[in-house]
């Protein structure tokens, strides 16, 4: 088995949670002997002067490289001294698409850029997967004419084009596609080879601009929906967004639930906690779709009632001058602090810090942070209109507007300590049977089901 | 002739209601009336009256051949008399047959038994007289709350004068012994132990009405020649269950009230078999052998052990944390205090906050308020904390930096001594100046008395 599969980022540079679930999947995919030819768009930043020329030039660069999977990341497998390993076929195109983005953020962080002559444009990050895998480079370029410009839509059409190009050198039988921005490459790539199409939706536009939504990406999502033979989602609550919003045929809407990097032999941060109060952190984009004023007024509610407790808002985003002004006006900012965006260790560090983790999304497709707070042995409060509330046994769920819940239970977590112990007995045990081997065996299920029907067809 | 004994047990608690943190101090009522009225009309209508109505009409046909027993808790009977006062007036009915045996039980389905003798003896007795003014019996066997038993609780049931006492028939209590025998406490031979079949009764309680189970269509033909085929010598077979088996976790649509008359008409006509109560089976039997039971064992889950209502973290804190109040809610000696602490008692509230059952948790979601065991256990906090305030206020209890100070020793005791010793020199420090500033000894106490108007200055412009 062979899968093309249009992904997203990849070790060492990982920005966030798509780029994670990509290559926990793959990684997975490969532990079941999936083989894996690995496409991302990738643009060269400083370190890589070729960049400089890439702008409004007509070559498209591509660069290949063989990832090899060692078992370094699989502690049991390697206690039994077995070793897999297998080589992925890792193809990055020159393009400037990054995920994250709406078109309209796209233009502008594009032309801003070009103003100022920056070519390091994609954002590092420290956060480093654990793995002793390594590369081999193999370089070659495309020819292709296209422009370049601060536009996302043209950006994410001629990706398509010169991925299904480089798409049709290679052998594969199913082609899968994560998130929108990828869907165009993947339906290139159905038509120009046949084979059947799998698109991965982590989000939908609705969970990134609420009903404000854009047509354009909305119509990009539902023709890649549409051209495909299965939609993988990473929640029911996401599956029912797809039959609902979207009108696609439930039978070919699956769920497959996100999973966690084991923490492995990695040893668990050690912190110096110097604050007597017990630390209660809210931790992502500080945008609607998070819910933060939601935290904020169940934070008031906690402190007209206790005094030894301390709130963290950490991560940056537009409403975060807003949340600061809320803060200064409800008179709590003595004990309620910002952090802006923190960065991979600092992550760890503050939930380190923390007693408790609160998720209040307003619409999360799944959300991955609450199980790195529990494998950091962080009790976690989470919305239930979040993906991840569909499996997690060991953890409180609250409506997202339910106030007095949210205060109610973290109230409960920091004042009732028998409440803590259960946590830490059973929350981590719980995240460390969340593998992604085993949400990739299910893709894998789902792969040879496909080809089987397609060849049935035949 | 093999002897039937069925007996019933009635209970239901008073559920707690959404109590937020912020409530604590300022609202000391607990109980969700609405969920608790609704949950009781739905069992009187579904299992209450019309058991009983076909139970009475059965008593009256077969007079005397047909028997049963029941315990009702006194919390469902304190709920009954709230909401369906009907549902008493028919037990009395049933108990006019003078066919139907009650039991003893402790008052508000606790657990006391686990922690205090003198609690347990307390409760009992409460419910013990309920039983008398509502019915006019004196119960002469005893079943503890969840069918609790080990050695020491029958110890002291013993002592309270009960002849015998109702447990289960565990296989890690048994081994390879029959339920179907009577057994003797081994701490004092005069209770005798009655042992449930849970084969047998879990047939009908747990899988009557489950489609996967092989035997499902359970007909009454079926069920009576498996009672028929345990051994000749078993003389008696005790068929313990929940009342509200039959028809509502036993649904009235599955035919479990037909079930129920067709088995009693049944056994009633046949030779080989007939019914009998807990202290007939006492008065006509020899023990066979001393039960020895080191450990509490229960009627619930597959462990038949405490796990349902002590198995986690939780359970045990909030278990401890209401019985360390028991001496000061008698200090306390308040009519209001002790009726929310026997309600507060209920094994119940702790069943909500077990987690054994994730994957399969279906007896403990029934009626289960709750969305998470964890959801159980901060609600039922949360109102434990307003009740220690109220019981601390009450004893006028003195805590420092959060232990009671009855509970301080050693360094804790110095070190409270010390900082009350340092805010009492500070007071006198302050008065001291006080007084020095005024040049005369009393007289700042007098100062302020003098900025208080004697007088309401409402009053002085009216006699103008």
């Amino acid at each position: 088995m062979r899968v093309l599969m249009f992904g997203w980022e990849f070790p060492p540079h990982i920005s966030g949670g798509l780029g994670t679930a990509c290559f926990g999947l793959t990684r997975g995919l490969a532990f079941h002997g999936v083989d894996v030819i690995f496409v991302v768009p990738k643009a060269y930043g400083d370190e890589d002067q070729t960049a400089v020329k890439l702008v409004g030039a007509s070559q498209v660069q591509v660069k290949k490289r063989s990832y090899q999977f060692t078992n370094a990341a699989y502690g049991e497998l390697q206690k039994t001294g077995s070793k897999v390993i297998r080589d992925l076929l890792y193809i990055e195109i020159g393009s400037r698409l990054v995920p994250y983005l709406s078109p309209e953020e796209f233009g502008q962080y594009v032309s801003e850029r070009l103003l100022h002559g920056d070519t390091s444009w994609i954002e590092k990050s420290d956060r480093e997967l654990p793995s002793a895998d390594t590369f081999v480079e193999v370089l070659g370029t495309i020819e292709f004419t296209g422009k370049y410009g601060p536009d996302l839509i043209q950006e994410v059409s001629n990706y398509a084009i010169v991925a299904s190009e480089v798409a049709l050198e290679q052998e594969f039988d199913v082609i899968h596609a994560h998130d929108w921005l990828t869907y165009p490459a993947g339906i290139a790539a159905k038509n120009a080879s046949g084979k059947p199409l799998v698109v991965h939706v982590h989000a939908t536009e609705f969970d990134r601009s609420g009903e404000n939504y854009n047509t354009i990406v909305y119509d990009i999502e539902r023709s890649g929906m549409l051209a495909a033979d299965l939609v993988i989602t990473v929640s029911n609550l996401t599956r029912n967004i797809v039959i609902e919003r979207y009108g696609i045929d439930p039978s070919k809407v699956v769920t497959v639930y996100n999973a966690v990097e084991p923490t492995g032999d990695r040893k668990q941060l050690q912190v110096q906690k110097n604050i007597d109060e017990k630390v209660v952190t809210f931790l992502g984009r500080i945008t609607y779709q998070k819910g933060p004023e939601y935290f904020m007024e169940a934070a008031y509610k906690v402190l007209q009632y206790s005094d030894n407790v301390r709130f963290v808002m950490a991560g940056s985003g537009d409403l975060l001058r807003k949340m600061i002004r809320y803060a200064a006006r409800l008179g709590i900012t003595e004990k309620f602090h910002f952090t802006d965006f923190l960065k991979g260790p600092e992550v760890e560090y503050m939930f380190a810090l923390s007693d408790v983790y609160v998720m209040p999304s307003v619409s999360e497709p799944f959300g991955i942070s609450p199980l790195e707070a529990m494998r950091s042995n962080v009790p976690v409060i989470i919305s239930k209109q979040s993906g991840v509330s569909e499996i997690l046994k060991h953890a409180i769920k609250i409506d997202f507007w339910d106030v007095d819940a949210m205060a109610d239970a973290i109230y409960g977590l920091i004042s009732y300590d028998a409440l803590s112990a259960m946590f830490r007995e059973y929350g981590k045990e719980e995240v460390e049977s969340l593998k992604w081997e085993n949400a990739a065996l299910q893709l894998k299920n789902q792969y040879v089901q496909l080809v089987q029907s397609g060849n049935l067809q035949l | 002739m093999k002897k039937i004994c069925l007996y019933f047990q009635v209970h239901q608690p008073f559920r707690l209601k959404r109590y937020r943190f912020f409530d604590v101090g300022n609202d000391h009522y607990y109980y969700d009336d609405y969920l608790n009225k609704h949950i009781l009309k739905k069992v009187t209508n579904r299992c209450y009256l019309p058991t009983n109505e076909l139970l009475l009409s059965l008593l009256n046909e077969f007079d005397g051949k047909f028997k049963v027993t029941f315990s009702l808790s006194g919390i469902l009977l304190d709920q009954l008399e709230l909401y369906a006062p009907e549902v008493i007036g028919s037990f009395q009915k049933l108990a006019a047959t003078g066919h139907v045996e009650f039991l003893s039980e402790t008052y508000s389905h606790s657990l006391v038994a686990l922690v205090s003798s003198e609690g347990f003896k307390n409760q009992v007795d409460l419910h013990r007289k309920k039983i008398e003014s509502l019915f006019g019996v004196t119960p002469t066997v005893f079943r503890n709350t969840e069918l609790v038993y080990s050695d020491a609780i029958g110890e002291e049931v013993a002592k309270m004068g009960y002849k015998a006492m109702l447990a289960e028939g565990a296989k890690h209590v048994l081994g390879w012994k029959s339920p179907n025998f009577l057994y003797y406490n081994v701490l004092n031979p005069k209770l005798k132990v009655l042992l449930r079949n849970y084969k047998l009764s879990d047939d009908i309680a747990f899988r009557f009405s489950d489609r996967s189970w092989s035997e499902w269509p359970l007909h009454a033909e079926t069920y009576i020649n498996w009672l028929k085929g345990t051994p000749k010598e078993e003389d008696f077979i005790n068929l313990f269950m929940d009342y509200e088996t039959i028809g509502e976790h036993q649904p009235v649509e599955s035919g479990i009230h037909q079930f129920f008359e067709s088995l009693i008409r049944k056994i009633v006509k046949d030779r080989q078999l007939g019914f009998c109560t807990p202290s007939e089976i006492v008065a006509n039997h020899q023990p066979l052998a001393p039960l020895s039971v080191p450990y509490p064992s229960s009627w619930a889950d597959e462990e038949r052990d405490l796990s349902a209502w002590m198995g986690n973290e939780m359970q045990k804190e909030a278990f401890n944390k209401l019985y360390s109040m028991r001496k000061l809610v008698i200090g306390a000696d308040d009519p209001d205090l002790t009726k929310d602490w026997a309600y507060l008692q209920s094994s119940d509230h702790f069943y909500y906050m077990s987690t054994k059952f994730f994957a399969d948790q279906s007896v403990h979601n029934y009626f289960n308020p709750y969305n998470s065991p964890y959801d159980a256990f901060i609600n039922y906090m949360n109102i434990l904390t307003d009740f220690i305030i109220r019981v601390e206020k009450k004893n006028k209890r003195i805590r420092y930096k959060g232990i009671p100070i009855e509970e301080l020793a050693g360094l804790n005791l110095d070190e409270a001594i010390g900082s009350y010793e340092e805010i009492l020199k500070e007071l006198r420090k302050k008065r001291n100046t006080a007084r020095k500033q005024s040049g005369q000894p009393g007289q700042a106490i007098k100062n302020i008395v003098k900025t208080v108007p004697k007088t309401s200055p409402v009053k002085k412009k009216g006699k103008k």
